[in-house]
């Protein structure tokens, strides 16, 4: 591969292994999800369900559908307790064709001797971004017989991560003799109890070293909107970028089954009831996940959106072109060396 | 034993006041402690720990308690052991995602925090847990090592 350079941001692309061992002056990783961000973009993140098979093809072709529209695709780790090709074999895969791409780590099937292995192991295959998360239960998933592991948990393990990178040591103590260069996130929920525990949750982990946070579904605004005041209140905001997960609702059906079912997740009464009110309720959940978007962009302190389009991710492209939240700038995509023009949305 | 370890968490100002009042003196006995032997006192008194921290705060003895930073609400007893708050998936009502007829255990201890004079306590960020030390008693092990550090800060002084 050779070596990109992002015209607009004039910064070398990641992913090959000649490229110069340094990356930006105050930069902890080389990837292009951090330079985004600390260049003051809106950038959009997208969840990127694993595949059931041991076929790479499955993996790039999902890829293939967020490409050049997205910042960067976070591949999750078994999540809600499902099994599920692994989040560090996925995010190799598509590291090495370029892609930016987001490890998520859950402290629900490994302890810590796994998990460092794992990160070492993923920042050796190119993976610049790594998101820590506790972990859903196993009883949500297809194998509640599973033996839960927690051995750490979200924050115990960003500090983990932070010592690996910053103090070039396990959690041993045991020194490294090469960092993983690593840009690290961690997850909030601004949406579930106890609420006025949240953005001290969320200090929590900057303290222990999360430097962006992707947040659980954004259906209600207003609840958003005070978690940030607060979090602004006590000087987070500057320490972290914010990128508040949305996604589109297929149909009030589905909203109602997810509000129940899924731990977490948060769908006020009004978006129901907009959804039941819709002739077409599918097109209807892509217009309110739109509008969240526009929305969210105006808030101070959020600094890019995360989507969640879990069965429904050919409408990501659509969603994103039709908020317009991306002017005129093109995320960087490795099958193309010059940027693109902007595709008619 | 649900009731009284929601009875604790509501309490948690009283009882942070009787730890405050007992810890003083389980050091105070280090004396006691070493002319005994701590591998001795171990048995007997992780024993005596378990049985007063198990009736009131469900203590799960994993020898590394933090009571006085999650509002006396034990957080071992969260389904994935988190020391350091809530999940993202704690139910509307307050409820943990995994057991839904329970409270979650970190609701429970961010209003025992709430009423804690050492309110700031459960913003500390807790290191991974040890787990050679379950079922150790965390008493003796405070006394030891604030008797240690009381030693090495003597033999600092000129
Ligand atoms: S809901 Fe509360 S008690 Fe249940 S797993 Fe999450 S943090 Fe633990």
């Amino acid at each position: 591969m050779t070596l990109h350079v992002d015209i607009e941001d004039g910064n070398a692309g990641a992913g090959s292994e000649s490229e110069p061992e340094s990356g930006l002056p105050g930069h902890s990783s080389r990837g292009r999800l951090e330079q985004v961000l600390k260049n003051g973009h809106f950038a959009i993140t997208a969840e990127l369900a694993p595949p059931d098979s041991a076929n790479p093809q499955d993996v790039y072709a999902r890829a293939r559908l967020f490409e050049g529209h997205v910042d960067a695709m976070n591949a999750t780790d078994g999540s809600g307790a499902n099994c599920h090709m692994s989040s560090v074999a996925m995010c190799a895969l598509l590291a090495r064709q370029g892609h930016e791409v987001v490890m998520q780590i859950s402290c629900r099937d490994r302890n810590r001797i796994a998990i460092q292995g794992d990160i070492l192991g993923g920042a050796a295959l190119g993976i610049n971004n790594m998101l820590c998360l506790t972990g859903d239960g196993v009883q949500v998933g297809d194998h509640p017989q599973a033996k839960p592991v927690f051995d750490l948990d979200s924050l115990s393990l960003l500090e983990i991560v932070a010592g690996l990178r910053d103090k070039h040591a396990f959690a041993s103590g045991r020194k490294l003799t090469d960092p993983p260069r690593i840009f690290l996130g961690a997850a909030e929920n601004p949406f579930a109890p106890p609420f006025d525990f949240r953005p001290h949750r969320l200090a929590k982990k900057i303290a222990a070293g999360a430097q962006f946070i992707q947040t659980q579904y954004c259906f209600d605004l207003p609840r958003f909107t005070a978690f940030m005041q607060r979090s602004q209140d006590l000087g987070l905001l500057e320490k972290c970028f914010i990128l508040p997960g949305v996604g589109p609702l297929a149909s009030a059906r589905t909203a109602n089954w997810m509000r129940q079912h899924v731990p977490g997740v948060h769908i006020p009464d009004h978006i129901i009831t907009r959804l039941e009110g819709a002739k077409d309720q599918k097109a209807e959940g892509r217009n309110i996940c739109i509008e969240m978007i526009q929305q969210l962009r105006e808030i101070e302190g959020v600094s890019g959106v995360h989507i969640m389009a879990h069965r429904q991710e050919t409408s990501v492209v659509g969603i994103i072109q039709q908020s317009g939240v991306l002017r005129d700038r093109m995320p960087w995509t490795p099958s193309c060396e010059t940027p693109r023009t902007k595709a008619p949305a | 034993m649900l009731s009284i370890r929601l009875w604790a968490t509501r309490h948690a100002r009283l009882l942070e006041l009787t730890y405050q009042a007992v810890e003083p003196v389980i050091i105070k006995l280090h004396p006691l402690w070493k002319s005994v032997g701590y591998e001795r006192a171990e048995k007997p008194i992780a024993k005596l720990e378990q049985l007063c921290k198990g009736l009131v705060f469900d203590c799960q003895m994993c020898g590394q308690c933090i009571l006085s930073s999650t509002g006396m609400s034990c957080s071992m007893n969260c389904p994935k052991n988190i020391r350091n708050g809530p999940c993202g998936g704690v139910l509307q009502n307050g409820n943990c995602e995994v057991i839904p007829e329970q409270r979650c255990v970190w609701v429970e201890a961010w209003e025992g925090s709430q009423q804690m004079r050492a309110d700031d306590a459960i913003q500390v960020v807790q290191l991974p847990l040890d787990h050679r030390l379950k079922g150790t008693s965390s008493w003796l092990r405070v006394a030891r090592q604030t008797a240690q550090r009381h030693a090495a800060q003597r033999e600092s002084k000129p």
